[in-house]
């Protein structure tokens, strides 16, 4: 108990030193600056205690709950060897963690909006509403299949750089082709998709499943599920756009 | 006393709401994660207690982390974009131009690779990919240094970033010479940090940073004449994913250097 509490005040003080540059920041440009008072001085120390103790409670829980167990789910499905489960699986944590992502959906709404005031959809509701469900679960698809073509190059063993050069060469291709409003909502949706909780969940399996497979070394091969990640919204959400109205 | 409890009551239920919002949130996950480790892998989670409590905590530090970014952060932060971009402040001693010149702007800049840089140091994503790089390679990645090479990578990329809308340069061909530069280090750079340099870019952009930003871009392509937020507001983001991937690569070559020239003299 003594040991733990010591822990825990350490990662506080860990904690405190990541946040501190933002004070910093913030600091200077309102006093040097802009040469303004700070506001609300209360709600802004209570919100940094907050801050600060929510990312050492989020540190400690990671390395208790969330990386153990993308670990042990990868060596199990390893050691089961059935290929079409691993697979199943990765559609589904790519799938299921990207459709109800909160950025993703005000994204989605706002390109909504844009694209109905550009006259591209009907200015109605139920023509937006259908519009930016569209390209939520052409997202979610796309960081679906992701993760399973990145599972796949982890037990296969491809070299990650032909892939993610060849990713690169079709977004280029796609962005010559594709409509222009949809070309900025397609670039940064590859940068919206991969949440704080997916991510350590997602490198726990990459990393997981390199160590348990034999050949694979942890660091050449579990790493990379995330760059497919924000690599193949950009493409499929070009993609929509062409379809949708090109 | 009486007062202090009812901002205490207002703060309480600001956190459940928050809370909830993390809930609704991680439940897709769990019930996946459940799914398959009971219909598919068939075994019970090993050392389940611990991995339930760990579950817990980064549930109650995700909605502390991010109702202490909506007190305090966001709303400084946002604000502070807001002055900064406003013409009054960067025309203060002078008539406002009609065509902005993009040096007037260079508080703009600094302000943005200054936010970068910090919001980057404390995206907990980063730090948890930090913690697996530093553990899987046995220390020869230095967690710290790989968060901040991440770091100078967003800093760049979203002063960039901010520059090109001030000049109102189109975006792809920042993303391709981008591309271009991803690809000739791809060929030089050590093959150990190549997976791990491109995952940096998606990691960077999460919690902390993108609110942010993308108040900076909007602030931006709002004032700025000529400009229009549809269009110009967004893509920040797609700048501080990429320009991370090219820091980390450099990072590495930069170590490989220093170390080839260290056996060099010995």
């Amino acid at each position: 108990m003594h040991q733990q509490f010591i822990l825990f005040f350490k990662s506080l003080i860990g904690s405190c030193k990541d946040l501190l540059p933002i004070i910093l920041v913030i600091a200077f440009f309102q006093f040097a600056v802009l040469q303004q008072p700070l506001p609300n001085l209360g709600d802004i120390f209570i919100g940094l205690l907050l801050v600060v103790l929510g990312l050492t409670f989020f540190i400690y829980g990671l390395e208790m709950g969330l990386f153990p167990i993308g670990e042990s789910m990868a060596q199990s499905f390893a050691k089961k060897g059935s290929i079409w489960w691993l697979l199943t699986f990765a559609f589904c944590l790519g799938f299921g963690t990207t459709v109800a992502e909160p950025s993703l959906i005000a994204v989605a709404k706002e390109a909504a909006n844009v694209a109905a005031k550009g006259g591209i959809i009907e200015l109605s509701k139920v023509a937006q509403a259908e519009y930016a469900n569209g390209l939520r679960f052409t997202v979610a698809f796309s960081v679906g299949l992701a993760i399973v073509v990145g599972v796949l190059r982890i037990i296969r063993g491809w070299p990650i750089h032909y892939l993610i050069i060849g990713g690169y060469a079709m977004v280029v291709i796609m962005t010559a082709f594709a409509p222009k409003w949809i070309i900025g909502i397609a670039y940064d949706s590859g940068g919206v998709t991969t949440s704080t909780i997916t991510v350590p969940l997602v490198t726990a399996l990459g990393v997981g499943l390199a160590s348990a497979i034999k050949g694979r070394n942890p660091m050449v091969d579990g790493f990379g599920l995330i760059a497919f990640a924000s690599l193949t919204p950009m493409v499929f959400v070009m993609v929509y756009g062409m379809v949708i109205g090109g | 006393m009486a007062w202090s409890l009812v901002v205490d009551m207002a703060l309480l239920l600001e956190f459940l709401n928050t809370l909830k919002a993390t809930l609704i949130d991680v439940l897709p996950i769990l019930s996946i994660i459940l799914v398959f480790q009971l219909l598919v892998i068939r075994k019970p989670i090993p050392k389940v207690k611990q991995v339930g409590f760990g579950f817990f905590y980064v549930l109650i530090g995700l909605a502390l982390f991010l109702l202490g970014l909506e007190k305090a952060l966001f709303p400084l932060g946002k604000m502070m974009a807001e002055q900064l971009t406003d013409p009054q402040f960067i025309y203060a001693e002078q008539a406002i131009n009609a065509i902005p010149s993009w040096l007037d702007y260079m508080w703009v800049y600094i302000f943005a690779a200054a936010i970068g840089f910090s919001t980057t140091i404390a995206e907990p994503s980063l730090i948890a990919v930090a913690i697996k790089a530093e553990e899987v390679s046995g220390g020869a990645i230095n967690a710290n240094s790989l968060r901040i090479s991440v770091a100078i990578g967003v800093a760049i990329g979203i002063a960039l970033g901010s520059f090109r809308i001030v000049a109102g340069h189109p975006i792809h061909y920042y993303i391709i010479t981008g591309y271009i530069i991803v690809v000739i280090q791809t060929m030089f750079c050590p093959k150990m940090i190549i997976p791990l340099a491109y995952d940096s870019g998606g990691v960077t952009t999460s919690t902390v940073t993108v609110p942010l930003v993308a108040a900076l871009g909007l602030g931006l392509a709002s004032t700025i004449p000529g400009r229009s937020p549809l269009i110009d507001g967004f893509g920040l983001i797609a700048f501080a994913s990429l320009c991370p991937i090219i820091a980390v690569m450099a990072y590495a070559q930069l170590t490989q250097i220093n170390t080839h020239n260290k056996q060099n003299t010995k």
